[in-house]
């Protein structure tokens, strides 16, 4: 079970277009991943309207979890995107 | 029967596609199937010129709501099958039409689409549906139940997640359409040119307009200052609209649309097809001989500008000959965002323009948020039962400060160094003491020529008390006659009261341009060839348009002296009524038959 903390650095927060691009790389997963907002319900990363429903913003500090093996690449290839301001490639 | 499905008569510019971007709901209203078998001409408010020919095709209505208690047609895994077959397909379809966005340059328009297919796909959403239908719900309700489930979540959510609902339904409504074999709402898809008939168009319905498969828009509501009337002129695309019964014409239906003369002629003979044509073909012949920079017959120089949303619109104002921007609408750099676009990100898009524009000037707006043009991040402060009438404009800048500041901040950087003259006017301001605010704002930030619009009726009437505080006004016509006649824009019914030709309007016109300060419109008045001779006359020094707009008022203006126009001017003043006001106007402007006017 890999686990991680990451800052939301998009201006928009994980809405539009870093939503977007951070679903369709969990999508890619053989596993799950899940994503919480600290101390909060776990949520299918996979799922774009779950992901919408957090309502994460700017500066604010999700946790996303995975249990698979190559979690570890997925997690930090995650985590790069949500640390870029305004992700491009989308 | 003619050839059917073509434009004549007006340059259309492919690369200026819609101004907003936005998914395609199903705003449009009542559904235009089902023809009520109308025959000859109908009559509206023809608020883009040109001529188009072509089939009807109607924004379908709403999708309803599947029954509950319908029984499904096949067994719980067949209904989950269909279901999801479903959702694959619209989702699909939504990434096509994105394709089709960005092929017509609408990348924001991909956008959106795009993340419209994702949520089509989600894996959520697909289990909710396996879960409704092994309950014994047939697919298309099980496919409306879920959607309902995330529907509420994000309605309760912020302001951002709350306006992704208009998508969620979309995508339902679609899925829904699909699985009970009825139309698709939103814009029609065809293969063949169309005339493009609905209630009336919102932003959402446009984004992914095709400009070569749209000959015409007719609509049952909507001004001459609508959403679809502007979008029409930026397009190109002839457009009547306020035309009562429109909704009633069956898909298919040829009609021939003149959006000068504001008519629909429904099933049209080959020779009344033929003969709009050679009209509108007259016209474009006088139009090719109309080059350079504007001014009268007797050259009296009356720069013509064009209004712009974005760099975007550079290309189609330069190609129409515009010297320079009148209106730079900086709104559509903030629209539809969570929060503000960065320093640099504004600094760009100012300076792309102020390069296209190397020895004109560039009157940049600043920021008008508010009623019709709400921002996630700039809420009004409260309930506004009246936004017109709200804190809209200069009123809600003046509640940011800051939004203000960094942008005045960003185009004083992005003009350094440039040869453009860059001038930069406040939105919605009523009196001096707010006119003296934004001068000095102007000033703190370095901006060395600012203006007010003129849109307020007090502004207008007390004009001079505020020319003593800024360098230049811009009458923006279509709020200042809005609010001189009390007619709210939105309202097809008060067409006839929305008129800038409305004499209260004229004078409160005069009474600006005579202030003693430069005085441009950058309303759509502006782009109106006749109106526009008319407002060369009562002193106005500049006019800026929808850029398909320049060519026609270049030509009106070229063929008449500033005499003939403050004649016109003078006689449209005298007037009792609107119609009576054009009617004079044109008695004294003996060339408008030259140019099919």
């Amino acid at each position: 079970m890999s686990e991680r903390n990451v800052r939301i650095e998009s201006k928009v927060g994980l809405h539009a277009r870093p939503a977007a691009l951070f679903v369709q790389t969990a999508a890619k997963a053989p596993g799950d991943v899940t994503v919480a907002k600290p101390g909060g319900q776990p949520v299918n990363a996979k799922s774009i309207l779950a992901v919408l429903g957090l309502d994460a913003r700017h500066g604010e500090e999700i946790v996303i979890t995975a249990d698979f093996d190559g979690a570890d690449a997925l997690l930090a290839e995650l985590e790069a995107l949500l640390s870029t301001p305004e992700p491009e490639n989308a | 029967m003619p050839e059917p499905a073509e434009t004549t008569g007006n340059p259309a510019t492919a690369d200026s596609a819609a101004p907003v971007a936005g998914g395609s709901s199903a705003s449009g209203g009542s559904s235009a199937s089902g023809g009520t078998g109308v025959v000859g001409e109908m009559r509206g408010a023809g608020v883009s010129p040109g001529v188009g020919f072509g089939p009807v095709r109607g924004i379908a209505g709403a999708v309803p709501e599947p029954s509950a208690d319908s029984a499904p047609a096949g067994d719980a895994e067949a209904e989950t099958a269909a279901a999801l077959e479903a959702l694959a397909a619209v989702a699909d379809d939504l990434e096509a039409r994105g394709t089709a966005a960005a092929e017509v340059g609408n990348r924001d328009g991909q956008d959106v689409l795009n993340a419209q297919a994702l949520m089509a796909r989600d894996p959520g959403l697909a289990d909710g549906v396996r879960a409704k239908t092994a309950e014994g719900r047939s697919a298309a309700r099980a496919v409306f139940e879920s959607f309902g489930v995330y529907r509420e979540m994000l309605a309760g959510a912020g302001e951002y997640l709350a306006a992704r609902v208009t998508d969620l339904d979309d995508i339902r409504d679609r899925t829904v359409a699909r699985l009970l074999g009825l139309p698709m709402p939103g814009v029609p898809e065809s293969d063949e040119p169309f005339v493009l008939v609905a209630r009336d168009l919102a932003p959402a319905d446009t984004a992914v307009l095709d400009p070569a498969k749209v000959v015409a828009f007719v609509t049952e509501e909507g001004g001459p200052t609508s959403h679809t009337a502007i979008l029409a002129r930026t397009m190109g695309v002839p457009a009547v609209v306020a035309l009562p019964g429109a909704t009633g014409l069956a898909d298919g239906t040829p009609v021939l649309v003149d959006g000068a003369a504001g008519t629909v002629v429904v099933d049209p003979s080959a020779a009344a097809v033929l003969a709009a044509r050679d009209a509108a073909s007259a016209r474009a012949a006088a139009l090719a001989g109309a080059s350079g920079p504007g001014r009268t017959k007797d050259a009296h120089p009356v720069p013509l500008l064009a209004n712009i949303g974005g760099p975007k619109d550079v290309p189609a104002a330069v190609a129409n000959g515009a010297e320079g921007v009148g209106l730079y609408r900086t709104e559509f750099l903030f629209l539809d965002r969570a929060a503000p676009p960065s320093d640099a990100e504004q600094e760009q898009a100012y300076r792309e323009v102020l390069e296209a524009f190397p020895d004109g000037r560039v009157v940049v707006r600043a920021l008008d948020a508010g009623a019709d043009k709400p921002l996630a991040f700039l809420p009004p402060p409260g309930e506004e039962p009246n936004p017109a009438l709200g804190e809209r404009g200069l009123r809600m800048l003046r509640r940011h400060p800051d939004v203000l500041a960094a942008q005045l901040s960003a185009l004083a950087r992005a003009a350094s160094g440039l040869t453009a003259k860059l001038q930069v006017m406040a939105p919605m301001v009523t009196d001096a003491e707010e006119a003296a605010y934004f001068a000095a704002a102007c000033r703190d930030a370095g901006i060395e020529h600012p203006g007010i619009m003129i849109e307020v009726p007090a502004a207008a009437l007390r004009a001079r008390d505020l020319a003593s505080e800024v360098e230049f006004f811009s009458l923006g016509t279509n709020d200042l006659t809005q609010y001189a006649c009390a007619a709210d824009r939105q309202i097809g019914g008060l067409a006839h009261l929305q008129d800038a030709w409305q004499p209260a309007v004229l004078d409160l016109v005069a009474s600006a341009a005579s202030a003693g300060i430069p005085c441009g419109v950058c309303g759509e008045a502006a782009g109106d060839p006749v109106l526009a001779c008319v407002l060369v006359g009562l002193g106005v020094t500049s006019l800026s348009m929808s850029a398909p707009s320049l060519p026609l008022v270049r030509a009106a203006l070229a063929r008449h002296t500033l005499d003939e126009c403050q004649t016109a001017a003078s006689a449209a003043r005298a007037s009792r009524s609107a119609a009576d006001a054009k009617h004079a106007a044109r008695q004294s402007l003996p060339a408008l038959p030259d140019l099919g006017l």
